[in-house]
């Protein structure tokens, strides 16, 4: 392993972690003053000369707006939204997805969370919303939001995402997309609600029962089926999301939450669960979310959204300025687990250091990773690749193309040409500092 | 108030209900219901048949029908419009879901007859009788020639019928079922 060779300004050397500039991931970790340090090497009492001095803006010098009920972000951040696939409302669905490139942390603000809708977005009266288990149980039951509201909350942090997110990198040639338009269609909160479980033991379970057919009160009528493996495990009839009630785009009042299972199976607008014997081969079970496969079968019940990971600062859009020490951070997850670890290339992958884990590190939620890196100035090729505790490694492209295939051309970007990707995402670094998708 | 008899009273409830066995630690305000009074929201059909209403439609029913409520969409004949094409002779090459139609796709034909009776149409879904239904499922089974012309479908014919794709898939998490 090489070093660096980079002085701190007290005489201690910052260890090369890998090539092109990678540096050890400890040195984010109570050495903030030693980088900050080396950052400010060559800025002496000499440049701060010319410095302008201080005055105050007008806001120092007046009072400030009256307090909102709700407050909403600063209008200097209006830049930071959700981008609409079907701004217009025509009659067909509607996505919109999460801007990981202006996010950090791994909380997705509610007005944020990305949002798939096939018919519009019910306005439910919560008063009026029931919810009905039936089917292969001792005793159907009917539940409204406030008795549901007077069970037993469990809360837990959960990532959301749709079985098609990441469909554009299927396209044969990398897309010059964001990587909100790339992987916007993932999103992570805090989900708060009553266990499935604890529903399911009131009704009773005919023992016969194997699936759970899931349905929602939105023009749809969207159904899912869901192993009762999973409704007795860790699915929760989900009332909160981040501390205050769902999002209408995200299933007011109530959603169902399989935790690292396909969005799609989510059910949104919850209002009746049937137990039954068979799947009920849905619409969206039967064909959206059966991949092709290049031999020409398809799978079917996918469920899981595998070991994923990817960069989102730098990325594409992004324009470095100037050489000296950047943070690569991104974002990484798993359907089966909690992070292991996040590795790290500058180089395309011919060598990799491990990034830092932001603490906490939560099963089947999002973590951020951070590593440190000096840009020399040279083209880089930035990636991540992530492991989960069950083992599960994120595969490179090559690998995931083999198995899986790739398209003939590129799809349009807002298109689902193929479902569940996970493989590697790569940023190039020109010298210029501007930063592309490319494929490595 | 909090009484020292209602305490012992508390107590006492919470043994009989741990006695009791399953239903100990649950609040138990679920309401009672039965499946007649779930009937109007139970349209959940099984790729066997099961739950598949009364009723029945042909080929020639479900035309005028599709003529008047669907081909809007999903064009002339079912070859596509602004929503995609239900009738198609199109081969899958290569991997992209574009290529998906129901004759060289679905498994199952209740999963047609289920998501035009859950969904459809778009502006108005649940207008359709179940007879309107029937028709329409055998108006574009006949017309991607997997049924006869004159076939009727009911909850008998209807699970019956094999769809060309039913064997080619793949579980992807056998051991998750």
């Amino acid at each position: 392993m090489a070093r660096s060779g980079d002085r701190d300004g007290r005489g201690q050397t910052l260890d090369a972690a890998a090539g092109n500039g990678l540096i050890d991931r400890r040195a984010l970790l109570g050495r903030g003053v030693v980088i900050a340090g080396a950052m400010g090497a060559g800025i002496g009492p000499s440049a701060a000369a010319g410095a302008e001095p201080l005055t105050d803006g007008p806001w120092s010098l007046e009072i400030g707006d009256p307090t909102p009920l709700y407050q909403v972000p600063s209008k200097f951040e209006a830049k930071v939204v959700r981008t609409l696939s079907n701004p217009n409302h025509e009659p067909r669905n509607s996505h919109s997805r999460t801007p990981h490139h202006f996010l950090e942390g791994t909380t997705t603000p509610n007005g944020l969370h990305f949002t798939i809708n096939h018919g519009g977005i019910p306005t439910i009266d919560p008063d009026k919303h029931r919810l009905v288990i039936h089917g292969l149980v001792k005793q159907p039951l009917e539940f409204t939001l406030e008795t549901l509201s007077r069970y037993p909350m469990t809360s837990r942090v959960s990532f959301v995402e749709c079985g098609g997110n990441s469909a554009p990198m299927f396209a044969p040639e990398p897309m010059q997309e964001t990587v909100q338009a790339l992987h916007g269609l993932a999103s992570c909160a805090e989900w708060t609600g009553v266990k499935l479980s604890t529903l399911l033991e009131e009704t009773g379970v005919d023992p016969r029962a194997k699936w759970v057919i899931a349905e929602g009160a939105d023009s749809p009528h969207l159904s899912r089926s869901v192993p009762m493996k999973k409704a007795l495990d860790d699915a929760m009839v989900a009332l909160y999301q981040n501390g205050e009630r769902i999002m209408p785009g995200n299933g007011y009042p109530m959603r169902l939450l399989l935790p690292g299972y396909e969005g799609n199976m989510n059910v949104k607008f919850l209002r009746r669960l049937k137990l039954v014997e068979q799947p009920g081969m849905s619409y969206y079970e039967a064909r959206t979310y059966s991949p092709i496969l290049p031999s020409g079968k398809a799978y079917r019940f996918y469920f899981l959204q595998e070991v994923k990971s990817f960069i989102t600062s730098p990325s594409f859009g992004a324009t470095l300025k100037g050489p000296g020490l950047y943070e690569i951070s991104g974002i990484a997850y798993s359907g089966t687990g909690r992070i292991e670890k996040v590795m790290v290339s500058a180089d395309g992958g011919k060598s990799w250091a491990q990034a830092a884990l932001q603490e906490p590190v939560l099963s089947k939620a999002f973590t951020r990773f951070r590593m440190p890196w000096r840009w020399d100035g040279g083209p880089a090729t930035l990636q991540s690749r992530a492991w989960d505790e069950a083992g599960n490694v994120q595969p490179t492209r090559a690998e995931f193309v083999a198995a899986r295939g790739q398209l003939d051309k590129p799809a349009p970007v807002l298109a689902f040409p193929n479902q569940h990707y996970n493989s590697i995402t790569s940023w190039g670094v020109a010298s210029s500092g501007e930063v592309k998708h490319v494929y490595a | 108030m909090f009484t020292p008899k209602r305490a012992i009273f508390t107590a006492s409830m919470l043994l009989a209900i741990t006695a009791s066995g399953s239903f100990a630690e649950t609040p138990n305000l679920g309401k009672p219901i039965d499946e007649a009074a779930i009937a109007n929201w139970d349209i959940s059909i099984l790729p066997d048949g099961t739950g598949l209403p009364k009723g029945s439609g042909t080929p020639a029913k479900g035309a005028v029908i599709y003529a008047e409520k669907c081909s809007g969409c999903h064009g002339d004949n079912g070859k596509g419009g602004p929503a995609a094409a239900l009738v198609s002779d199109k081969k899958i090459e290569g991997i992209s879901a574009a290529q998906k139609t129901i004759k060289n796709f679905i498994g199952d034909t209740t999963t047609i007859f289920d998501f035009i009776r859950r969904a459809m149409p778009f502006q108005a879904p649940r207008s359709l009788s179940d007879d309107e239904v029937y028709a329409l499922t055998a108006y574009i089974l006949a017309e991607n020639k997997l049924i006869g012309p004159s076939d009727e479908m009911n909850a008998q014919t209807l699970p019956k019928v094999k769809m060309p794709n039913h064997d080619n898939f793949i579980i992807r998490f056998p051991d998750r079922i």
